[in-house]
């Protein structure tokens, strides 16, 4: 166990200061809009939950939650594992090293909008290469009439752009295991998947807890990319929660709706995230505890 | 022979990740080279008139190129900000129990779970009020709200790898805590630092609703400069994607220097 040391808390001051600086302002003025009804600077209502009561009901809502949980899923199945096999495949040592590393990272680098852009004229069966590249093959695809191809192509720009974050943060972890620990594994004669899986993997249960929880709430919350590839179309098929809180609230210009949206927005991130990081946790706990049987 | 073949088929698959990876960056610099109408008209795998106007419009107007400048200032800020208050956080949270430690460590996270739209209005009012708007301070400090959760945890993660006995070890040989921290534990968790530099430098560097709404002029980052090439006249793709292709630059240059911290990580030297 760790030892007790309420002094500890001096070495978080600077990082709580800096923190509630900036968080606790902002969600007082989300929660103070959230119970009213902004009718002009001036003029305004007290109406209690009724704005959380109406956006909960909102069917069109539903379907975009729904939407969301499923893409954020997809997400989640196909950047971990992926990203993870990336880390392993990595060289760890000479000029290979360097070049994969700085490779890999650029597509993290490009902003958003710029992301969404290139994917929409790279899509393109006239004039992009992979639109015209899956023509050759043969493929009927078009992102912009087919509500599958689009949404397709929202998760392959997602795994493209986000797949190095797992990748270097699983590099970084598997290059902080000690020697040693391999060493051991040898004179025990273990095959490398036993390496895997109870050196390499547990070793890197932090980093990829990083991993997953990141790449879960941010695909949660993805808004350019897929706005500026397909404004949320054909029809609805790539409309996201927080495009569809955008559309609320500067759209509609409701800000009271909107305002409630966004705490409601937060608790399904903070509740899934909670149940996620305990989940993990759980499972390193159980993990350890079978590795001291042993 | 096992041994070879294994390899080879890792080595298959990483340059198989590469090509895909490079294939839409690739797309983006064909384009930079390219006009506006040569993009439009026809599909092309090199540029026919290879043309380098859209850089020259970036590098000879100085609202273009300012922009870049203005984005390195306060990342520049921003990340050192955030990993040095983030370092003896993570320390505490990895090596003590103290009250509502748990909590405030999922706190610091709950502060990315919430969609930037939310904190542009109350920001705005914040830094008007402190008279801070359109300076680079406004926005590396608007920036810590992401960054410095990201930095606590993932310098945490990488320090509670290390074991106890290290510290321990180091404070009977008579070290000092900010000796024994900068001589003997920053090295170790060096791909942790590292990494963490490296991706506050990055969501940073991209971050746009927040930079674009502190600033109007003297510190207008290059990720809202861009935004002008969509205009009513229509999209300008090739300024767009030569802007693009520059603003990774300065990034790759970054892991390039910390590209030593990530692959070298745990060099035991005591223990």
């Amino acid at each position: 166990m760790k030892p007790v040391n309420q002094k500890a808390w001096f070495l978080v001051l600077p990082v709580f200061i800096c923190v509630a600086f900036s968080a606790i302002l902002p969600l007082m003025t989300v929660v103070n809009y959230s119970v009213q009804d902004i009718i002009s600077p001036e003029r305004r209502v007290f109406v209690g939950v009724e704005w959380f009561a109406s956006v909960m009901r909102d069917p069109e809502l539903h379907e975009a939650l729904l939407r969301q949980l499923l893409f954020s899923v997809a997400v989640l199945l196909v950047e971990i594992p992926l990203g993870i096999a990336l880390a392993l495949s990595m060289p760890a040592q000479g000029w290979k090293s360097s070049a994969t590393l700085v490779l890999i990272s650029l597509s993290l680098l490009i902003p958003w909008n710029v992301v969404g852009t290139i994917w929409q004229i790279f899509g393109r069966s006239d004039i992009g290469l992979l639109g015209a590249g899956l023509k050759a093959l043969g493929v009927d695809y078009n992102y912009t009439g087919n509500s599958l191809d689009a949404w397709l192509t929202v998760l392959v720009m997602d795994v493209w752009h986000w797949t190095p974050l797992v990748a270097l943060l699983g590099f970084a972890g598997l290059r902080s295991i000690p020697d040693a620990y391999y060493q051991a594994a040898r004179i025990d004669g273990a095959s490398k998947f036993a390496v895997f899986r109870y050196i390499q993997l547990p070793k890197m249960r932090g980093v990829l807890m990083i991993a997953v929880l990141l790449r879960f709430m941010d695909s949660f919350m993805i808004y350019t990319e897929p706005f500026v590839l397909t404004g949320g179309g054909p029809g609805n098929s790539t409309t996201f929660l927080s495009q569809y809180l955008t559309q609320k609230a500067v759209g509609q210009f409701d800000l009271g709706p909107a305002a409630a949206f966004s705490l409601i927005y937060f608790l399904i991130i903070l509740l899934l995230c909670f149940i996620l990081y305990n989940w993990m946790q759980a499972l390193g706990q159980s993990e350890k505890e079978g590795a001291s049987h042993a | 022979m096992h041994e070879d073949t294994r390899f080879k088929k890792r080595t298959l698959f990483l340059i198989a990740y590469l090509i895909f990876a490079l294939l839409p960056i690739y797309w983006m610099v064909n384009m930079s080279f390219k006009s506006n109408e040569e993009i439009l008209a026809s599909f092309s795998f090199f540029p026919q008139h290879f043309s380098l106007a859209s850089y020259k419009t970036i590098f000879t107007d100085e609202s273009w190129y300012s922009g870049y400048i203005n984005s390195l200032i306060y990342v520049g800020i921003n990340t050192v900000i955030s990993i040095s208050v983030a370092l003896p956080a993570a320390y505490a949270f990895s090596r003590y129990s103290f009250l509502g430690d748990k909590h405030v460590f999922f706190w610091l996270l709950t502060n990315r779970m919430t969609p930037p739209a939310v904190f542009l209005l109350p920001f705005f009012q914040l830094y008007t009020t402190l008279g801070l708007m359109d300076t680079h301070i406004a926005v590396a400090m608007a920036h810590l709200l992401f960054n410095v959760p990201l930095a606590v945890w993932i310098l945490e993660g990488f320090m509670s790898g290390i074991p106890r006995e290290i510290d321990e070890t180091a404070y009977i040989d008579g070290y000092s805590f900010p000796r024994f921290f900068a001589t003997i534990f920053l090295p170790l968790i060096k791909a942790g630092v590292g990494v963490a530099a490296f991706f506050c430098f990055m969501f940073s560097w991209v971050e746009l609703l927040l930079a674009r709404t502190l600033t109007s002029v003297n510190a207008k980052p290059i990720v809202a400069i861009m935004t002008r090439t969509v205009s009513a006249s229509g999209m300008d793709w090739a300024t767009l994607a030569a802007a693009g292709t520059l603003t990774i630059v300065p990034g790759a240059i970054v892991i390039w220097f910390v590209r030593h911290y990530i692959a070298k990580g745990f060099a035991m030297g005591r223990v």
